[in-house]
């Protein structure tokens, strides 16, 4: 109809997306400067790529008192997996009960699981780390992880998924003599791996940017994922090392970020069908 | 191959009796098309015999060996479904091949049976495909090749044409008869069209709430059906009926309308309805006078619809060869000869005395 | 609804089910139950052994002016960013619905930030708006604003309110493109011809079809501003200054974890948990049950 440029939608949109962008690129060019220059307030918005040294740096070493960033990216790296993993594991497994089985208490397994949906962690904080504690599991790997998994919104996703395979596949399928488990296998997860990619992307962001959790049930250092490990950068009063901190902030941004662009067209799929 | 035994089956769920009796014996080779409206039991006939339901009572065997308990797959069946049911993830080879693989077969085997079943459908250029790359024709006939490839006993189809276009449809149905016959493979076929029904079959079972309405060939079911609800279902346009009494001994109907046609002897006394296709209606003759109020010409034949004069509950459609122009009343003749009798009771048909 | 075509066996199903049971049992119904239980109790004053009291920590609670003044808090930082993070979303899923070269690219530029971690919004706001090391910050103080988050209340709440709903403002701008897309165009057209423009179109067809959206929103953004926050306001201000910026989580966690009085924590706990089962019967109530039935 009209071929002018719609002007105020693209200054709307690019207003939003400075908006987010700025603070990050903020970060990016300031782990490039000189910490001096930073404490003085001199910051420059154009990066200086002769410093991108900064980032080897911290990475192997890390800053005063704190793991090298390497060992912190691997920690937060391996719980974001095992929380993504472990959820669409045991939720595909109980989803599948209950939708392809029949047997006594199906309904109250179902409910028992969906009430769950309204308990956030933040609700049962210290109840939980008592139970924690009884398991041994404070200041373990697994005690970053475990307590995670049980996903009531997961198991919920699935449920819906499963209802909408046609009964005809299933049908299908046992004429061609194959058992539960071999469809599952060979039918269900292939069928549903959109979801389970999309749901993959939001859980890996779920466990990357868990704090309150890990802060509370690993003191231990060693055991610092990336998030807790700039919350304390930050929180160093007598910090002077700005640049090495910036760039540990870019550090912590990248891989979560990469996962939800990479994944971007089944992640956004995933997200607004599944948690509607 | 093999015979298909059904004898005493049941099927109730919960409270509500789906399927009441059904007592048929299938003989090698044979096509058997149960037909039914909606909701007749014809979709759980065959889910039963398929082994995807459990019948309440009653046992099903095939080819001798009862497989009343037995699951799916040790059925030795292969099912083509309405909506087809192909796996969306595997290629059209891997379809075909799914069922052969949890059997064990050889990979050679497999590749050689799905070859051979996708030359006899030509499908071969196909196989690489992913069903939504298809057609539904293509679909239809991945389908009916995932049934063959297995070498069943019996072949069961699940309204399998329904979600075709008309024309696809017509030629599908040959392609289906054909291959059927070829390859000799016992079948059970589930539709609600009636003219799928006319031509697939070697015989008819026409199911009405559950129960058996009829179960003989097509031209019987056409020519001498058992009752109102069978002689209404097949036939396009379907079957007039108007109510009736028999007179003068049996020898005739004496309708309510006022005429009498007279008949071949039956038993006398009772109310019954007279049924007469439009085909069976001529014009001009003087049996009934009817007021139409529709005139649809299909080209090569034309039908009248219309009511009887007088009588405004006895609609009557009237098929006549060619064009008509269209009045506001005509007379029509009854073949009397052409002409069924029901008990306008039960619906049964009353059939001439010595028949 | 049932499906018509199950599996047989009792067996495998229960193993099936098993790991997420367990793991239901101890890590939700065996917490929330002991948080229940401790909030009856009370350790007596040798810490010796604990007293059945009933409800008094709960009434300890809701009389500290303390408390309630967190619960006011709470639910003022709550609307407020939900407000902001919805309404800025629904602004820039508007434009971003609009036939424009480009849209690909600005979508993924707004969706990406869906993969910050609330703490490390906190830390990018800190980089911004630290009064020290903040290029903002420090700006607007060499230009006479005196601005220090740590130590002026309004402008700590500000800050949190800022980068919480900073961080959320993607994933409600996800929600409601899709919203706007799943409007059907015919709808739109019809309105159109009808001659409905501009602001009064959105204001009489598009808003009103996106209620469902906004409403499911609505929910989600406030149960994230009550919890999942925590990350940021901690990051940030620690609760502070004072208990300027202190939401009933903080208070949990600092009663809890920091000051150690179990009896008080628990009892707020079981307040949040009854203050989340509210909000999710109020959203099934106006939702329906599509999701369970």
């Amino acid at each position: 109809m009209k071929d002018r440029p719609d002007y105020l939608a693209h200054a709307v949109l690019i207003l939003g997306v400075v908006l987010f962008a700025l603070p990050v690129w903020l970060v990016f060019a300031g782990s490039t400067q000189d910490s001096d220059a930073i404490m003085r307030g001199d910051l420059s918005l154009i990066p200086h790529l002769s410093n991108l040294s900064v980032y080897k740096r911290v990475l192997l070493h890390g800053t005063m008192g704190t793991e090298p960033v390497w060992h912190m990216l691997m920690i937060s790296f391996g719980m974001a997996m095992a929380i993504a993993c472990g959820k669409i594991v045991i939720s595909i497994l109980s989803a599948y009960a209950v939708v392809f089985f029949r047997f006594p208490f199906r309904q109250v397994a179902f409910w028992l699981i969906f009430v769950t949906l309204m308990l956030p962690v933040e609700v049962r904080i210290i109840p939980t780390y008592a139970v924690m504690a009884d398991f041994g599991l404070i200041n373990t790997f697994t005690g970053l992880w475990v307590p995670l998994i049980a996903s009531a919104t997961a198991t919920l996703l699935f449920r819906q998924v499963f209802t909408a395979i046609p009964d005809e596949l299933v049908e299908a399928a046992r004429i061609d003599g194959a058992g539960p488990l071999r469809f599952l296998w060979d039918i269900v997860l292939p069928v549903s791996r959109a979801n389970i990619a999309a749901l993959f992307v939001i859980l890996f962001v779920y466990g990357w940017n868990q704090y309150l959790w890990p802060l509370l049930v690993a003191t231990n250092q060693g055991l610092d994922t990336i998030v807790i490990g700039i919350v304390k950068m930050i929180g160093e009063e007598t910090q002077t090392d700005w640049g090495a901190v910036m760039a540990t902030a870019v550090l912590a941004l990248v891989p979560p970020v990469l996962v939800v662009v990479l994944m971007q067209r089944w992640f956004v799929a995933g997200l607004t069908e599944g948690e509607k | 191959m093999a015979t298909l035994e059904l004898q005493g089956l049941r099927k109730s769920f919960a409270a509500t009796q789906v399927l009441r009796q059904i007592d048929i014996a299938l003989a090698d080779g044979e096509m058997l098309v149960i037909v039914g409206a909606s909701g007749c039991g014809k979709s759980t006939l065959l889910r039963l015999v398929a082994g995807l339901e459990t019948p309440t009572a009653g046992r099903i065997t095939i080819g001798g060996r009862d497989v009343t308990g037995l699951d799916p797959s040790e059925r030795d069946i292969a099912m083509v479904f309405q909506n087809y049911a192909l796996y969306p993830h595997m290629s059209v080879f891997d379809n075909m091949a799914y069922g052969l693989r949890i059997r064990g077969l050889s990979r050679g085997d497999i590749t050689r049976k799905v070859e051979d079943a996708a030359a006899l459908l030509g499908l071969e250029a196909l196989l690489s495909r992913k069903p939504r790359q298809l057609s539904g024709g293509q679909r239809q006939r991945v389908a009916m090749g995932r049934a063959i490839v297995r070498d069943p006993k019996l072949f069961l189809f699940d309204e399998p044409l329904s979600n075709l276009d008309a024309k696809l449809r017509v030629q599908m149905r040959a392609e289906i008869r054909r291959l059927q016959r070829r390859l000799g493979v016992t079948s059970l076929y589930v539709t609600h069209d009636q003219v799928e029904a006319m031509t697939l079959g070697d015989r008819l079972l026409i199911l009405h709430e559950g129960t058996p309405a009829q179960l003989a060939t097509p031209m019987e079911v056409f020519e001498r059906p058992a009752d109102t609800y069978v002689a209404g279902f097949v036939g396009s346009p379907t079957m007039n009926f108007l109510p009736g009494r028999l007179a003068r001994d049996g020898t005739a109907v004496q309708l309510d309308a006022g005429p009498l046609i007279p008949l071949q002897g039956r038993r006398s006394g009772d109310a019954v309805t007279l049924g007469i296709r439009p085909e069976h209606l001529t014009l001009g003759g003087s049996d009934l006078t009817l007021t139409v109020d529709l005139v649809e010409p299909l080209g090569s034949e034309t039908l009248l619809h219309g009511r009887v004069a007088g009588r405004e509950a006895d609609a009557i459609t009237v098929k006549v060869a060619g064009a008509v122009t269209a009045t506001e009343t005509v007379t029509v003749g009854v073949q009397a000869d052409q002409a069924h009798v029901f008990d306008a009771g039960t619906g049964k048909r009353i059939d001439p005395l010595g028949q | 609804m049932d499906r018509r075509t199950i599996f047989n066996g009792r067996l495998l199903p229960v193993a099936l089910l098993l790991p997420q049971l367990l793991l239901t049992f101890f890590f939700f119904y065996w917490p929330a139950g002991q948080a229940v239980w401790s909030s009856l109790i009370t350790q007596d004053a040798f810490g010796q052994g604990s007293v059945f009291v009933g409800l008094d920590n709960f009434v300890d609670l809701f009389t500290d002016p303390l408390y309630v003044a967190s619960i006011v808090r709470t639910v003022f930082f709550c609307l407020a960013v939900s407000v902001a993070a919805m309404g800025i979303a629904l602004v820039l899923a508007v434009f971003a619905d609009r036939s424009i070269a480009g849209r690909g690219i600005y979508r993924t530029l707004l969706i990406w930030p869906y993969a910050i971690a609330p703490a490390m919004s906190a830390v990018l706001f800190l980089f911004v708006l630290n009064p020290r090391v903040g290029l903002l910050g420090r700006w607007l103080n060499d230009h006479g604003i005196a601005w220090d988050y740590t130590l002026n209340g309004t402008q700590a709440m500000l800050m949190v309110i800022s980068a919480s709903a900073w961080k959320q403002v993607s994933y409600n701008f996800i929600f409601f493109l899709a919203g706007l897309q799943s409007i059907p165009r015919a709808v739109t057209e019809a309105a159109r011809m009808d001659g409905a423009k501009g602001w009064h179109r959105f204001r009489t067809i598009t808003f009103p079809l996106l209620a469902p959206t906004t409403f499911f929103l609505l929910v989600v953004n406030v149960v994230y501003a009550a919890f999942d926050t925590f990350g940021t306001i901690f990051a940030l201000t620690q609760g502070g200054p004072g208990q300027d910026t202190e939401t009933l989580v903080l208070k949990v966690f600092r009663d809890g974890v920091i000051n150690q009085d179990i009896g008080s924590s628990s009892a707020q706990s079981v307040v949040l948990m009854f203050g989340v089962i509210a909000i999710t019967a109020v959203q099934f109530r106006f939702m329906g049950r599509k999701t369970v039935s």
